[in-house]
């Protein structure tokens, strides 16, 4: 296992970090966030992702896509993550690709990829029921009729929810809450009747949204997988979900990190830069081995993605574990060692404190992935 | 690729051919010497094959005696002794500390006169900074080295040094240019201690071991040739050399870690827990609190070993660097991290000091736990660690 990019993976990763400082810089976020931008992104930004390929990053050759890999698009999150830029990136390049690949038929997988490739197809993902992460207490339903199944539930924190174009929901189709087997994939138009989608506003001002199926159906051919056999998809799905959000993590990790230090050789108290004091100094440094901690997770897990080793679900859990953790301190810190600044909403240091937060519930919490290591290490 | 692999092959025959039965099982590792002292003679067979190989040195430079293996051969040796359960043929400050130092900064008589000797372990070498008054603050040191002749006159105390008791030279910090600023008056010296102007007391620890000691010099002897590199610029490679004492410490917190390479599943915390503690109807540990505390250092620790690694991959040709301190100061917390959560889940059993109701494991892991407080102090505290992070990493202010 190598930590570190070849050179293909830099050059895709240097691409990245130019377009987000030449197209999204963090003031992109802002517009967006206080534009009241309906869609929550901007369409236009999306487009160019698009065209430097990055839809297609996870999607096999025959598909459209360019079969980059999750360290390729574990690099490109990164960079995004250093301005928060708001994309369709994760649910859709990410998640809706993961989910369609490694459930769908041929045929899904003709239609949907290619078009999510091209940029005509945005997805996302609904799984989650309650305030925190997981993956097997899905009580939404989904009945046999006639020609298909009848749909009656509520989902929570659905990312991209109200701006997607479909929507891959994992409901119960048999046995009790708990069961390993019993749950199903199924691809749902949001605009049919009986489907609610309604957008959330989060702290971090990125698309989430509550969905209500009341009665919704759907014919048979929108299952995706088996009937009774999506867990073990959702489960690698969420996994490969908890690595890419990292290296997102890492990348906001990383900026608001560099900004603080900015702000402590820059900004003046007693008469000498704050950064001199060795109670800062001494907080900084054990900031930044933290940071480098979580840099090798996520490439460790990354690469366990890759090389389809046999525990990348407990590198999703080190990834998700130390990313999670560490952003946290960070974006607590930066704050505070900002001062009064910090708490403005003029300066942009608050936006890290809020993702951080919003971040890490996504697919589990720190203390989540403590306890989740412990019982795959069967202790 | 082929090459690494009839390398591979190659490496396994040599092994499998010259490692003697008992150096397959774990146990200690001879530190070589003037008068070695081996604990089985097989010890004896397997430093004097690995030191003729090189393979005591794997990476430097065939020209005085070492390996001359690339980083990529070398991690395949690694492997393969790891492999095989080979123990280390020699334990020696020469190979991690002195060696890379005189690498960079000794002259070719030097190099040809000392390195060699390192690799076959034929010296034992112990290290000569710390003085009573100059902990954190090297560089304030004051033993002096005077001018007489060909030689050097030594005077002053060294404090902390590791086996002086066995070792036959120290590599040492002496003070020649007293009116200079402190770190421009600094030289580095190699002393036989051998001679009737070094004492060596030994310092009972908290732990009652005496791992460490004092060095008196009384106008002890040192020939001009044993100066590495220029008079009064001894500090640059003072600096260096603590570079690699921070980068081989380090190495401490991965033997509780396991690397991505590495097979085992877990620390061992968990299992001591379970055996101390016990499991729930689940089969998990019966202590939620203690627990999760395990979780989160074995997940610290895999993560700190992914990170050594990674930066081994960064550093390939420079050596270590400034990120040294960030391993020695993460490794250093982590270990004794570990020892506290040993203590935790073996409760009155891992306090005991002798005696037949505790086992010598038990008895053991009192004393390492003790043992394992210095780590934090010993080459650079954890906060000059910090500091240095801070000045040469974060090029924060003074």
């Amino acid at each position: 296992m190598a930590l570190i990019l070849n050179e293909e993976q830099q050059l895709l990763k240097d691409t990245a970090k130019e377009f987000v400082s030449n197209n999204a810089p963090i003031n992109h976020f802002r517009e967006i966030r206080d534009s009241n931008n309906e869609l929550g992104y901007s369409k236009d930004i999306w487009k160019k992702m698009v065209d430097l390929g990055w839809a297609g990053i996870l999607i096999p050759e025959e598909y459209g896509g360019s079969n980059f890999g999750m360290i390729g698009l574990g690099s490109v999150l990164e960079e995004t993550g250093r301005c928060l830029v708001p994309s369709p990136l994760f649910s859709t390049a990410l998640l809706g690709v993961s989910l369609i690949e490694l459930g769908g038929n041929k045929d899904q997988k003709e239609e949907l990829l290619n078009k999510i490739a091209e940029g005509s197809l945005t997805t996302s993902f609904a799984l989650e029921e309650g305030p925190h992460h997981s993956v097997n207490s899905i009580q939404t339903k989904a009945e046999k009729s006639k020609d298909g199944f009848i749909i009656n539930g509520n989902k929570t924190f659905v990312l991209d929810g109200h701006s997607c174009d479909l929507i891959i929901l994992a409901a119960r189709t048999s046995g009790n809450t708990k069961d390993k087997s019993g749950i199903s994939l199924f691809l749902i138009d949001p605009k049919i009747k009986g489907v609610n989608v309604k957008r959330t506003h989060m702290v971090d001002s990125r698309n989430s949204s509550d969905v209500y199926f009341k009665d919704v159906e759907i014919s048979s051919s929108d299952l995706l997988g088996e009937l009774d056999g999506g867990l073990p998809i959702v489960e690698q799905v969420v996994e490969r979900g908890q690595i890419g959000l990292s290296s997102e993590m890492l990348g906001s990790t990383i900026e608001a990190f560099d900004r603080t230090l900015n702000y402590l050789k820059e900004r003046k108290q007693f008469g000498v830069l704050i950064g001199s004091f060795q109670s800062l100094q001494h907080r900084a440094a054990t900031m930044f081995a933290e940071i480098e901690l979580v840099k090798s997770s996520v490439m460790g897990a990354l690469n366990a993605v890759d090389e389809n080793s046999n525990d990348i679900s407990r590198f999703a859990s080190l990834a998700k574990f130390k990313s999670g953790e560490t952003f946290k301190l960070v974006s607590s810190e930066a704050v505070q060692m900002h001062g009064g600044v910090g708490v403005t909403d003029e300066y942009d240091i608050g936006f890290f404190l809020k993702r951080s937060r919003v971040a890490e519930q996504i697919f589990g919490s720190s203390d989540y992935h403590i306890d989740r290591y412990a019982v795959l290490s069967e202790y | 690729m082929t090459d690494l692999n009839a390398f591979r092959e190659e490496t396994k025959d040599w092994l499998e051919t010259n490692c003697p039965p008992e150096m397959r099982k774990p146990g200690d590792v001879c530190w070589g010497g003037r008068n070695p002292n081996f604990s089985h003679p097989d010890q004896e067979i397997w430093l004097e094959k690995m030191g003729e190989k090189g393979w005591t040195c794997p990476t430097w430079p065939k020209d005085y005696g070492g390996g001359g293996l690339s980083h990529e051969e070398n991690k395949i040796l690694q492997e393969e002794m790891f492999a095989m359960g080979a123990r280390p043929a020699l334990a020696s400050f020469g190979i991690w500390m002195l060696g890379p130092a005189l690498l960079e900064f000794a002259s070719e008589e030097q190099k040809l006169e000392h390195i060699p000797n390192i690799v076959k372990g034929k010296i034992w070498w112990c290290q000569g900074y710390s003085e009573p008054g100059s902990g954190s603050d090297l560089a304030s040191l004051s033993t002096k080295a005077i001018e007489d002749g060909d030689n050097y006159k030594i005077s002053g105390q060294k404090i902390w040094t590791s086996n002086a008791n066995y070792a036959d030279m120290i590599f040492c910090l002496v003070r020649t240019g007293p009116q200079d600023p402190k770190h421009e008056g600094i030289s580095f010296l190699l002393i036989d201690m051998d001679q009737p102007g070094v004492e060596v007391k030994p310092i009972k620890l908290i732990s009652g071991k005496s791992p460490f000691c004092e060095t008196f010099f009384t106008d002890a002897i040192a020939p001009k040739s044993n100066l590495i590199g220029d008079i009064n610029k001894g500090w640059t490679i003072a600096k260096r050399l603590l570079q690699h004492e921070r980068s081989m410490i380090s190495g401490m917190g991965l033997a509780t870690g396991g690397s991505s390479g590495s097979s085992r599943r877990t620390s061992g915390l968990a299992e001591l827990g379970k055996k101390y503690i016990g499991t729930n109807e689940e089969g998990l540990l019966d202590d939620s609190l203690l627990r999760t505390k395990i979780a989160k250092h074995d997940l610290n620790s895999r993560a700190f070993g992914l990170t050594l690694q990674r930066m081994g991959e960064e550093a390939k040709s420079g050596g270590p660097s400034a990120t040294a301190s960030m391993g020695k100061y993460y490794g250093t917390e982590q270990n004794k991290l570990r020892y506290e959560i040993m203590l935790e889940a073996m409760g009155t059993k891992a306090l005991g000091w002798e005696g037949d109701p505790f086992s010598p494991e038990e008895l053991a892991i009192t004393r390492e736990w003790l043992r394992s407080k210095a780590n934090s102090i010993e080459g650079g505290t954890t906060e000059i660690n910090l500091n240095v992070i801070s000045k040469r990493v974060l090029n924060l202010p003074d």
